[in-house]
């Protein structure tokens, strides 16, 4: 019998997939971009916006890691939605804890 | 494990069939069995976000708490040092993705190369963690061990820093929770240093097995989910790096 890695296992599962190294060597590039930029960015006085955008492209990097460090891209629809239900409960605690300080902490905020 | 281990199942009538030596018994292929081990690393990584996220929470709060305080500790962090770390890491990323494909493509000598690069890099990163650490301690910034207001109270005690950012003087309360800044530094990169040594560990174990050559012979799950392990930590960073080092510089 042939023994083959799960990823290019024709007769069981199409998804599986092997990404190239090709498409992680340009990840990498992106994510150093976009490190250097976001360190280019803190050096500009944009007052609140220096967080607002220091986190939009933390979030960005996280996205490509996800999606194709972490195979997110081509994965199952259980994994994809076990993901994103993951970080939407995730979200929803944070808005809960965030509304009670807000709502509790009279004078501090 | 040699290409064509195989263990056979012939003692129960209707129970004949083949499997190699790392599937378990109890699933019907090599597919279904990656497919669920990497469902349940998903899952804990899940619970690792709410871990972290409590964390995050309350850097968040604290931070809106004693805004004058954070600031002012976020000054103390070279941006320099933070940057050489999020590269590191994230170099560190990259090869083990490239281990990931070594192990799905056999290529033996280019995963042991990988592994090694990627702990190689890991153990980078944690000492530079630890020269950062030890530059805060030789400061007073430790709260609860070795704490002093005074480079907050008068920043000018703090030349290097002081020439860069000329903080105003903080009163001495407010002065005071620069260690909740301090303590929320430690903690989170504490924690996430923690996760640093259980993954640099666990590459050295993987790399003693991929010497062995467990790895290429289509056992890949290992290899897939621990890369998963390590590029979470990575997030973390991440989102860390921002946070403790970028977003107070014009503050």
């Amino acid at each position: 019998m042939e023994l083959q890695s799960p990823r290019s296992d024709e007769t069981h599962g199409e998804h599986i997939h092997v990404v190239s190294p090709k498409v992680y060597l340009a990840i990498l590039v992106i994510l150093l971009i976009f490190t250097a930029t976001t360190v280019a960015v803190s050096y500009v006085d944009l007052g609140v916006f220096n967080a607002v955008v220091a986190l939009a492209i933390a979030c960005i990097k996280m996205m490509l890691v996800v999606l194709f460090f972490m195979h997110i891209k081509y994965s199952t629809k259980l994994t994809k939605l076990t993901v994103v239900s993951g970080v939407f409960i995730f979200f929803t605690l944070i808005s809960l804890t965030l509304a009670d300080y807000i709502s509790r902490a009279w004078g501090r905020w | 494990m040699s290409e064509t281990a195989s263990t056979t199942h012939g003692v129960l009538a209707g129970a004949q069939h083949e499997h190699p030596p790392y599937q378990r018994h109890h699933f019907s292929s090599v597919a279904q069995q990656f497919d669920a081990s990497n469902f349940a690393m998903w899952l804990f990584l899940l619970t690792e976000i709410m871990f972290f996220g409590g964390l995050f929470t309350s850097y968040l709060i604290m931070r809106n708490w004693y805004y004058p305080a954070f600031v002012a500790g976020s000054h103390q962090l070279s941006i320099f040092l933070g940057t050489t770390m999020t590269a590191v890491l994230i170099i560190s990323s990259f090869t083990m993705a490239m281990a990931v494909w070594c192990a799905e493509t056999g290529r033996k000598r280019d995963l042991i190369l990988s592994l090694s690069l990627t702990l190689l890099l890991g153990v980078v990163f944690l000492c530079l963690k630890g020269f950062e650490w030890h530059g805060e301690w030789v400061e007073y910034h430790v709260p609860g061990l070795r704490f002093s207001v005074e480079n907050f109270v008068n920043p000018a005690s703090d030349p290097q820093v002081f020439k860069e950012y000329h903080d105003k003087p903080l009163a001495t309360d407010m002065a005071e929770n620069v260690g909740q800044y301090f303590f929320l530094y430690f903690v989170m990169t504490g924690m996430h240093a923690l996760h640093m040594i259980i993954g640099v560990s666990v590459l050295t174990f993987m790399i003693l097995r991929a010497r062995a050559g467990d790895y290429t012979s289509g056992h890949v799950t290992f290899v897939e989910n621990f890369g998963l392990y390590w590029h979470f930590v990575d997030i973390v960073w991440i989102f860390l790096f921002p946070l403790l080092y970028l977003i107070s510089r014009h503050s």
